[in-house]
């Protein structure tokens, strides 16, 4: 069942999403709630309970969800090892964007991000907030492989990868930080709703990268 | 190895991975007298030899692999006796259950190998050759040996589909699963679809969706697909379908019969019943 707030990104459809989201995943038979920018979608056991019941239960939990007060986000920073050998694609954005790298640091890192909702790889955060003036079109060839913790651009979009996987997205960085880790509980870093600011290494800690 | 997978992370990123074939590993383990979701060997396509240290009760569900124990039978294997499988003569998946289940560390709740990710089963790979694995203690909970099961799906019968409108043309059109599929979606060839135009906000994604990407040609979502996507859907499998997603291989031709919501879980709630008479 997928439960639609809107048709596009918008602040208040997120903060239905964000309050609604832990409230469906106790429903008995709900087996997976699935986070977007404008919507959820759930999935159930139909042998445990009907469609109609998980309708009335998110009318019932949508209810209480939103005269609930709205939770403070965690603010978090990433730091980010930029260019060089971590950011293969920096020079080449800043060439698309006409900015010099150092700008395309600055600006990258000058602005707040929010993380919408977690998807497409474990603990991968969709992330809204970067500036229109560093955006830039995804690989005509993805690579086979990109690093775990490389910071990326892809379009209007930027994000971490919390694990090596193919990846088609412009690298301009990398963060020591794991996004994922299976062992850890929660297993993913981020998490809907929180904020993040990724703020440039310094030379002597990204020896430690 | 797979189990019934890990369901209760979509919101993390995670989903559910499992046994492509859950029918079968069900069946499997209910043959042998394990709970429905102990772990297995899920054997797809090229087959291979499994050599037993101690005495087990072991179990072969799922495609005839031309396997050196008869299918959907109770075996009971001497100690270093060896099950032998071939290739798939049909169909993509067979499950090679033990009673005690096979063991390995639990990740997020479950045996289960997630490939593309990399999570789970044995260090999250494929097995090969001399890997070891543990088999759980016996347990006792046997009754009378099971019949055989009749058949409860003709081979080649279409995939149904439910979708909130006609899912023609691709109801009209035979299709073909390409070299390409695997664990994660089942690429379809065949007429290219039309799709919707405008931007499509990412939005979650279940399995058995049939999204169509900007080329035309049609997509099955299977059990490691991503948890979101932004491409349109036009149709979903029905649940109880979904094992037979599990035996397809390619170059299989499938066609496709759209039923409503009603008729599936009818379909669904007769599964489960014939499920539980193995039992």
């Amino acid at each position: 069942m997928l439960v639609v707030f809107d048709d596009r990104i918008s602040l208040p459809a997120h903060r239905d999403v964000l309050r609604l989201t832990p409230l469906l995943r106790s429903v008995p038979g709900v087996t997976n709630v699935h986070p977007a920018y404008a919507s959820i979608l759930i999935d159930f056991d139909p042998r445990k309970i009907r469609h109609r019941d998980v309708e009335r239960a998110a009318a019932e939990l949508f209810a209480q969800a939103v005269s609930a007060p709205f939770p403070e986000p965690r603010h978090l920073e990433i730091p980010v090892a930029y260019g060089g050998e971590y950011g293969p694609d920096l020079v080449a954005v800043a060439e698309l964007t006409g900015h010099t790298p150092d700008d395309v640091v600055a600006i990258h890192s000058g602005a707040e991000y929010l993380v919408y909702f977690l998807g497409f790889l474990p603990g991968f955060p969709y992330l809204g907030g970067l500036t229109e003036s560093i955006a830039v079109p995804r690989l005509e060839t993805p690579r086979q492989r990109v690093p775990a913790g490389s910071v990326a651009i892809g379009g209007s979009q930027t994000g971490v990868y919390p694990m090596a996987s193919p990846g088609g997205w412009r690298i301009i960085g990398r963060t020591p930080l794991r996004l994922f880790d299976p062992a850890a509980d929660p297993p993913a870093l981020l998490r809907m709703g929180d904020h993040v600011r990724f703020v440039p290494a310094r030379q002597a800690a990204k020896g430690a990268l | 190895m797979q189990d019934l997978g890990r369901p209760g992370y979509a919101h993390l990123g995670i989903s559910a991975s499992g046994a492509a074939d859950a029918l079968s590993l069900r069946a499997g383990n209910l043959i042998v007298g394990n709970p429905e979701g102990a772990a297995a060997l899920e054997v797809t396509l090229a087959g291979g030899t499994f050599e037993f240290e101690k005495r087990a009760l072991v179990a072969l569900t799922g495609a005839d692999f031309e396997a050196s124990i008869p299918l959907w039978t109770r075996v009971w294997l001497r100690p270093g006796e060896q099950v032998r499988c071939g290739q798939a003569r049909s169909g993509a998946r067979c499950y090679l259950c033990v009673n005690g289940g096979i063991e390995v560390p639990r990740v997020l709740g479950s045996m289960s190998t997630h490939l593309l990710t990399g999570l789970g089963g044995l260090e999250g790979r494929a097995l090969k050759r001399g890997d070891v694995l543990a088999i759980g203690p016996t347990l006792r909970t046997l009754t009378t040996h099971p019949p055989p099961p009749t058949t409860h799906r003709v081979q080649g019968a279409p995939l149904r589909v439910t979708a909130h409108a006609s899912a023609y043309p691709l109801t009209d059109s035979a299709w073909e699963v390409k070299e390409d599929s695997d664990r994660m979606g089942l690429r379809l060839r065949g007429p290219t679809l039309d799709r919707r135009t405008g931007h499509m906000l990412t939005e979650g994604v279940p399995l058995g969706a049939i999204q169509v990407p900007p080329d035309g040609q049609p997509i099955i979502l299977f059990v490691e697909h991503q948890t979101t996507g932004g491409y349109p859907k036009i149709a979903n499998v029905i649940s109880a379908d979904f094992h037979a997603l599990g035996q397809l291989r390619p170059r299989d031709r499938i066609r496709f019969e759209q039923i409503s919501i009603d008729a599936a879980l009818t379909l669904l709630a007769a599964q489960e019943d014939w499920l539980h008479s193995l039992a």
